[in-house]
């Protein structure tokens, strides 16, 4: 028999649950990077991987240049970037909501920036980077609505998804009547936007993306263990010493925004910030809200569901909301059905 | 860990839910460095004293003082050093070890920066070998028996490693076999430690035996509070819970054990 001390076991407890996530954070990176690889390499506009490389590595010949750096590559990035945001926005509303339905695709948010973009094209005629500004607002703009409607000395999470399911509902019928108000090529336009597209994405939508990304995703991160202590409640947060409602607030801005951020440059991408948590919480498997694995998840999701619906037989290319949420609704009610047997609801 | 005294005391304190005053003007001192019990009927407040001295709930009148100090005035995290508070239910998050709960317990003693270190491994380890849960560390919270998940509860406020230690109802849904060991647990650790243990309870026997000092409140305000061998007696039993009793020494603690009358057997 081994003498180990008692703070030992727990020291290596905590080693072998990191090391897991970690390494399940490891696999998901490299699914990422080779569904990068395959995406831009197969596909229309072939080109042999050693030349993706080489042109990756600035030594490219014109055509590769053009293909890959001014078609392939920010598409694949607006990808990646969209399922990141997306993935960890849905794991933070679930895990601070403590509803498996609280994401940001369900709860009014996507809902409120389509309903803003979808203004912007059917009654101004606008496109392009403005629609995508104005998304973000009508995002922020419906979060802030619905958390004033939900207050009452505090904000709790089976309030705040009933506001928010009742905030979507007023939104889609806006969104409703502009469609049925709007000449038939802008009403293409308008639901080509609202199914989730990365058709034409280039580089004037990744570099936004990315720098929000880049101020939202260091927050999150310095959140993150809030996060891990505001899941037993409140009471018991309180206890140790959080300060429960400016850390619910400030995580739920960061959430917002992203998936804001994300719905701007893509359109609501359909359930992928309602499937990412889930499965990145089954993966990772070490009771955290495992942010940077759903993340991944999301990523992953949704680079590979861009490529599939460019390359599917049929029409030249279908939206990526289509395959997300023909994949997802299924998901979802495989998830409502378990969780009913299991007892718990949702 | 130090024996520090710490003082906690409510004066004239107001609680109120939605408007509707629980808690009634109450004033209390909790005796430091020693085991205090709140009892009463149902809705009588006293889990809502207890919620109003952990600051989870503020007060609409009066104030609740740590070491003279307005507890509404110290930053949360200096707070949760001091005084830790064990809600009634308290959420055990999917999927969450045991040690990783426990652990949960020295938030406070992190800083942005200063992340986990090895006093965290050792207040973890100790905490789970004094509440008897080392050998369950690795297993999911979910998996575990009533009884247990109670312990491992303590175990992560025992690892906060406060002074002030209060619990909301610590024995509901336990036997009486683990209600005992629930009780002694938080004995040896007033004993052993000098922590300063404020429990409200259900069972009148139990809070008899196990009570430095005992509060019994009816309607929002206190009806007697002492040690409980002098200030339980009948009529004051009867005055708290509208119930006629017996009280005989406890034969095993010979504190007062309370036999209630009921209509079938006077």
């Amino acid at each position: 028999m081994i003498d180990t001390s008692a703070p030992e076991v727990v020291a290596r407890g905590r080693a072998r649950a990191r090391r897991r996530s970690n390494l399940v954070a490891l696999v998901l990176a490299a699914v990422l990077v080779a569904g990068a690889a395959v995406a831009l390499s197969l596909g229309r506009g072939f080109v042999p991987l050693d030349d993706v490389l080489s042109t990756l590595a600035g030594q490219g010949s014109r055509s590769t240049n053009y293909v890959i750096l001014e078609l392939k590559l920010p598409r694949v990035l607006a990808a990646v970037l969209v399922g990141l945001a997306f993935g960890v926005s849905g794991a933070i509303f679930q895990t601070l909501l403590g509803n498996p339905l609280a994401s940001p695709d369900v709860i009014g948010i996507s809902t409120g920036a389509s309903a803003a973009a979808v203004l912007c094209i059917v009654a101004f005629g606008l496109s392009g980077t403005v629609v995508s500004v104005v998304a973000l607002a009508g995002a922020l703009a419906t979060a802030a609505v619905m958390y004033l409607l939900t207050w009452r000395g505090g904000v709790t999470g089976s309030r705040l998804v009933l506001v928010g399911i009742g905030v979507a509902a007023i939104l889609l019928g806006v969104v409703s009547y502009l469609m049925t108000r709007a000449q038939v090529a802008t009403a293409q336009d308008a639901l080509v936007w609202l199914t989730g597209s990365l058709n034409g994405r280039g580089w004037d939508d990744v570099w936004p993306l990315a720098v929000l990304l880049a101020l939202l995703l260091p927050a999150v991160a310095a959140l993150s263990r809030v996060l891990n202590v505001l899941r037993m409640g409140d009471d018991s947060a309180k206890g140790l010493g959080v300060s429960v409602e400016p850390s619910r607030l400030g995580l739920l801005v960061c959430a917002v925004a992203l998936a804001g951020a994300a719905t701007a440059a893509a359109g609501p991408v359909a359930f992928v910030a309602l499937l990412a948590a889930p499965i990145g919480r089954r993966l990772a498997r070490d009771g955290t809200p495992a942010l940077l694995v759903s993340g991944l998840v999301g990523a992953a999701v949704v680079l590979l569901a861009d490529f599939a619906a460019q390359n599917l037989p049929g029409l030249p290319q279908y939206p990526v909301g289509v395959l997300t949420g023909s994949v997802g609704a299924p998901y979802l009610l495989w998830l409502l059905a378990r969780a009913n047997r299991a007892g718990k609801g949702g | 860990m130090m024996t520090a005294e710490h003082s906690l005391r409510a004066d004239a304190v107001r609680l109120a839910y939605d408007g509707r005053e629980v808690v009634r003007g109450l004033t209390a001192r909790i005796p430091p460095g020693s085991i205090t019990m709140i009892v009463g009927p149902n809705a009588c407040g006293k889990s809502t004293l207890l919620r109003g001295m952990a600051r989870l709930l503020n007060p609409v009148g009066g104030a609740v003082y740590l070491d003279e100090k307005v507890i509404a005035d110290y930053p949360n995290r200096e707070l949760a050093k001091v005084l830790g508070i064990l809600p009634q239910t308290p959420v055990a998050p999917e999927g969450i070890t045991v040690a990783d709960l426990v652990g949960r317990g020295r938030y406070p003693h992190q800083g942005w920066f200063r992340r986990w270190t090895a006093e965290d491994d050792a207040a973890v380890a100790e905490a789970l070998a004094a509440t008897d849960t080392l050998e369950v560390a690795a297993r999911p919270v979910e998996e575990l028996s009533g009884g247990q998940r109670q312990r491992v509860w303590i175990a992560m406020a025992l690892a906060q490693r406060t002074d002030l230690l209060l619990l909301d109802e610590p024995t509901t849904y336990l036997d009486v076999t683990h209600q005992v060991e629930v009780l002694d647990l938080l004995t040896d650790l007033n004993r052993t430690q000098g922590t300063t243990v404020v429990v409200v309870l259900h069972d009148l026997n139990l809070a008899c035996r196990y009570a430095d000092h005992l509060i019994a409140m009816r309607a929002g305000e206190i009806v007697v509070e002492g040690d409980p061998r002098r200030v339980v007696t009948a009529d004051v039993i009867e005055r708290v819970f509208g119930m006629s009793c017996r009280i005989v020494p406890d034969p095993v603690s010979a504190t007062p054990m309370i036999v209630p009358i009921g209509r079938h057997h006077c």
